[in-house]
């Protein structure tokens, strides 16, 4: 197998790394650089847990190579938070309403959030909701998600989801 | 018996945040391929490649020779084991199922060699270069194949894997015979995967002379100690298994199987750790997938729509080596649901195929409702009332209770008028059919289903389901550390048994902390199984907590010369009535009870430790239930919108709305999927053919609607009051969907008998059909 070696930066930190050319960036941020918060959980595409961002856009991470992110800036889920701990407002409205189970798919869910939420952005929430459509979650049933949706969005939460 | 937790609660029936949420969002969880040991070595597997067939050769030698393999082992290698896998009830079946096959395979995926290597991507390599010459032969493949005289396993009499029948009717016969009306029907429930996000997995590592250390993706560390010492004949008391994070158990991940236990036995051969890590189209062709059931059912009425009798004919595909063989037994059990008991007759059997085994998920005993629900739908369409009218009429009330089914479980206080009444304030079904009425005059099909249902959650009268300890402690710096026999795959344990406690204490619940990730540290449970856990560990949690908050009053008492009916405890603070300046605090207690012996009670144990192990009687703790859904069905392209969908249940006292309702939404997310998305399907060789998630259709947000809830509380006559809800969501999603969709279809005749109720299928049905 071929090696190569790259340079990245992963949550502000530079890298360098040998990776075999066939090294997916999912299974290279994990088992190489212990990015474990990073999930793969169909390594098909389709699910959207692998998902993180490189250079400012959500990818997923199971369908790129590790050497396509050479010279690029990666963010991960460990790289959401401030560095004190504080929740990110995806975390915190995800927190808040209830929007995850097990958690296995949550850190693909915080990832194309926060990329489409971030700086200047203001999507509605059909868009968050849209770009959801790419993520799967067995636990939920995807209302918490909504819910933190409408929250990051300024939707009023509807009443019809709340305790009768 | 007690009061429930009542109004001095801080905590339960709160939306508390869960504990588990600030690990899980930050990428701090801890799930199995998380998990890394030094010397750690990879698994894949050679697996067949056809269903059924005679292994005529197996050339493992280029395996074995590429660089960067350990060890290549087959089914001889593990022979020294003698491994045998149990059920969840640790007995076996009547065809021994075992980690690897030899000799023959026996469905599509057949695991024959693990190969172990230095990394996943090379031990994939390897069990590529595998060569196999095989003589094939025709599989059996569907429940009607499983029927014929060509036997699945070798040696067996029949693939009748198991039967049950109900105890004998001699008058049902009749009844139907002289019945004013007669429903009968065929309802198929496709076979399904458990998807749980995260795979199986597992890490093992020997440790010295006869220990070993299971990293596992489990529901339960204690049934899988348990599971695994049986199957290596190692006592389970050295065996310790670990699972802090799991994605999901929903039944695949109630014992170990085939894989899981080869790799186990890897490691103990090659005296190393090694890992297996399930990838997706391993688990969607040889994880132990679900259901794949028929039900034929007849309902008898008199002239005034009273259910005078219930026949049913059940069968399940088992595949070939199941979890367990399922020929209905729990079906069978709860099949008269919560209506007035009717003669009864039921008759269930269970088929070997060659195809992946039958697998536990959530709720298997669903198809109860099912079938009941969606044929009281087609008798009410068949007679001419209102499917509400039609429930009404046959439902248990108050005043009927405590009643007894036919089969002799007891009812005792189960509401299904009350929430079916609650959940008719929510939905106006006058309204909706004069809406329906208008829709289909401009070609539009609406359609509202309702459903009801009694689920017996946290069961016990099994010895591994029977009871749950809490071991709880308060360390001399005042916290409260839990140790718990539960285990959660995401149901937030560490968050509503910390609400228990704390309010049971009167301590805050940041001071306590939950740990359920570890067999040895804390006596057996048998974990995440039958919607047991609130009920029966919430109740262990009580009563341990209460035992410490005796004690620390005892203490109090004596050392500061009180009466400790005039002590509480609140928010961490010992408090002696009317003595304001005698308050302490916990922290303070503790101290004392570790550190000052000589100021406890003449006799008193020093420290603040106790352990409680708790079990509810048995059908005590039944959930209720009613829902509504309104679809439309689209007349040009088939697909089933969802517009609108009600819960209205009574789950007793709910420790935590916010998480009740996450498992409600949950399970009818999984309904939505069984009722119009997923099939598990094969082709005529028996190849499965949905192997990705672009194949196999789970429910994306966009296919499943915001959910509506009304709650009772009715509380249990357990301690805290408690009643399951993990598995109600699945079990009345399907029938609630599928009486929706029919209605909306009933212009155009009766649904197809089998799921997914896809688009292709409901457009045949238009385009053949004009509407009435």
């Amino acid at each position: 197998m071929s090696e190569h070696e790259i340079t990245v930066t992963v949550n502000g930190q530079r890298r360098q790394a040998k990776v075999e050319a066939r090294t997916t960036l999912g299974d290279f941020l994990r088992s190489q650089l212990g990015y474990t918060g990073l999930h793969l959980a169909c390594e098909h595409g389709v699910c959207g847990a692998c998902t993180l961002i490189v250079d400012g856009r959500a990818v997923r991470s199971c369908l790129m190579f590790a050497v396509q992110v050479d010279g690029s800036d990666v963010r991960t889920v460990e790289g959401v938070a401030e560095a004190d701990g504080t929740l990110s407002p995806v975390q915190q409205a995800m927190r808040e309403c209830h929007a995850l189970q097990c958690g296995f798919c949550t850190p693909g869910v915080v990832m194309t959030l926060t990329s489409l939420t971030e700086g200047d952005q203001k999507p509605d929430a059909d868009t968050l909701v849209k770009a959801m459509s790419g993520h799967l979650c067995r636990c939920t049933g995807y209302q918490g998600i909504r819910k933190a949706i409408n929250q990051l969005t300024g939707v009023p939460v509807a009443e019809a989801g709340e305790h009768a | 018996m007690s009061e429930p937790i009542g109004t001095a609660a801080r905590y339960v029936g709160q939306r508390v945040l869960r504990k588990e949420d600030l690990r899980l969002l930050t990428g701090r969880g801890s799930f199995i391929d998380d998990i890394a040991v030094p010397g750690m070595l990879y698994a894949a597997f050679v697996r067949s490649e056809i269903a059924r067939g005679k292994i005529l050769s197996m050339d493992l030698s280029q395996s074995r020779a590429l660089k960067g393999v350990y060890a290549v082992l087959s089914a001889e290698d593990l022979d020294p084991f003698n491994v045998v896998l149990s059920n969840m009830h640790l007995s076996f079946a009547e065809v021994p199922t075992r980690p690897l096959s030899s000799g023959d395979v026996r469905y599509v995926g057949d695991p024959l060699a693990i190969v172990i290597a230095e990394s996943r991507y090379i031990a994939e390599d390897a069990a590529a270069l595998a060569v196999i010459e095989y003589e094939p032969e025709d599989p059996l493949i569907t429940i009607a194949d499983g029927m014929s005289d060509r036997l699945v396993h070798p040696g067996t009499k029949s693939n009748l894997a198991q039967e049950i029948q109900s105890p004998p009717n001699d008058q049902i016969d009749g009844i139907f015979e002289s019945a004013a009306h007669v429903v009968r029907a065929t309802f198929k429930h496709q076979r399904v995967a458990q998807c749980t996000m995260e795979a199986r997995g597992v890490v093992s590592t020997p440790n010295g002379e006869g220990e070993l250390q299971v990293h596992i993706g489990c529901q339960s560390t204690h049934v899988f100690a348990a599971a695994i010492g049986l199957a290596f004949n190692m006592p389970h008391t050295k065996i310790r298994v670990l699972a802090k994070d799991v994605g999901g158990g929903f039944g695949l991940k109630a014992q170990p199987w085939r894989e899981e236990m080869a790799a186990i036995g890897a490691s103990l051969l090659l005296k190393r750790p090694v890992k297996w890590v399930e990838d997706r189209l391993e688990a969607l062709t040889t994880s132990n997938a679900c259901r794949e059931q028929e039900m034929t059912i007849g309902m008898a009425f008199d002239a005034d729509a009273k259910l005078l009798a219930l026949d049913c004919d059940y069968h399940s595909n088992n595949g070939a080596f199941p979890h367990m063989p399922d020929a209905g037994m729990p079906i069978m059990m709860f099949m008269t649901g919560p209506y007035r008991p009717m003669s009864f007759r039921f008759r269930g059997r269970a088929w070997y195929t060659n195809t992946i085994g039958l697998g536990g998920y959530r709720a298997p005993w669903a198809m109860e409702a099912f079938t009941r629900e969606a044929l009281f739908d087609k008798a009410a369409r068949q007679i001419g009332i209102d499917p509400v009218e039609i429930r009404r009429r046959n439902l248990l009330t108050a005043g009927e209770l405590p009643a007894t089914t036919p089969l002799g479980i007891p009812l005792l206080d189960i509401t299904p008028i009350e929430v079916l009444d609650k959940l008719l304030e929510k939905v106006d079904v006058a309204a909706f059919r004069a809406e329906q009425a208008a829709a289909r005059k401009q070609g539009r099909y609406l359609g509202l289903g309702i459903a009801s249902y009694i689920e017996p959650t946290a069961m016990t009268g099994m010895m591994m389901l029977n009871s749950d300890v809490a071991e709880i402690r308060i360390d001399p710096t005042g916290k409260v550390t839990a140790n718990m026999s539960t285990h959660s795959q995401g149901h937030g344990i560490e968050t509503t048994h910390a609400q228990i406690i704390a309010d049971t204490l009167g301590v805050p619940i940041e001071d306590v902390s939950i740990f359920q990730e570890d067999s040895t540290r804390v006596g057996i449970g048998p974990g995440a199984a039958g919607s047991r856990q609130a009920v029966i560990a919430g109740g262990a949690a009580i009563r341990a907590s209460k035992l410490l908050a005796e004690k620390i009053k005892a203490i109090a008492a004596h050392a500061l010369n009180a009466n400790p009916d005039d002590i509480t405890i609140e928010d961490g603070e010992v408090r002696i009535a009317g003595v304001e300046e005698m308050t302490r605090t916990v922290k303070d207690i503790a101290q004392l009870a570790y550190g000052e012996p000589h100021r406890l009670p003449p006799g008193m144990e020093m420290g603040l430790e106790a352990k409680s192990r708790y079990a509810p009687p048995t059908f005590a703790t039944h959930a209720t239930a009613s829902h509504a859904c309104i679809v439309e069905v689209d007349a040009d392209t088939g697909i089933v919108e969802i517009l609108r969908w009600v819960s209205s249940e009574d789950c007793g006292i709910q420790i935590n709305p916010a998480i009740v309702e996450g498992q409600i939404a949950g399970g009818l997310a999984q309904a939505i999927g069984s009722v119009l998305l997923e099939e598990f399907s094969f082709d005529d060789r028996a190849n499965p053919t949905a192997v990705t998630f672009k194949d196999y259709l789970l429910p994306a947000i966009s296919d499943v609607p915001v959910f509506e809830y009304t709650h009772i509380s009715t509380p249990s006559q357990t301690e805290g009051g408690f009643r399951g809800v993990g598995e109600g969501g699945i079990i009345i999603g399907v029938p609630t969907l599928v009486n929706a969709v029919a209605d909306a279809m009933a212009p155009f005749g009766e649904l197809p008998p089998d799921l997914p109720l896809t688009p292709t299928k409901l457009l045949k049905m238009m385009m053949e059909n004009e509407p009435a």
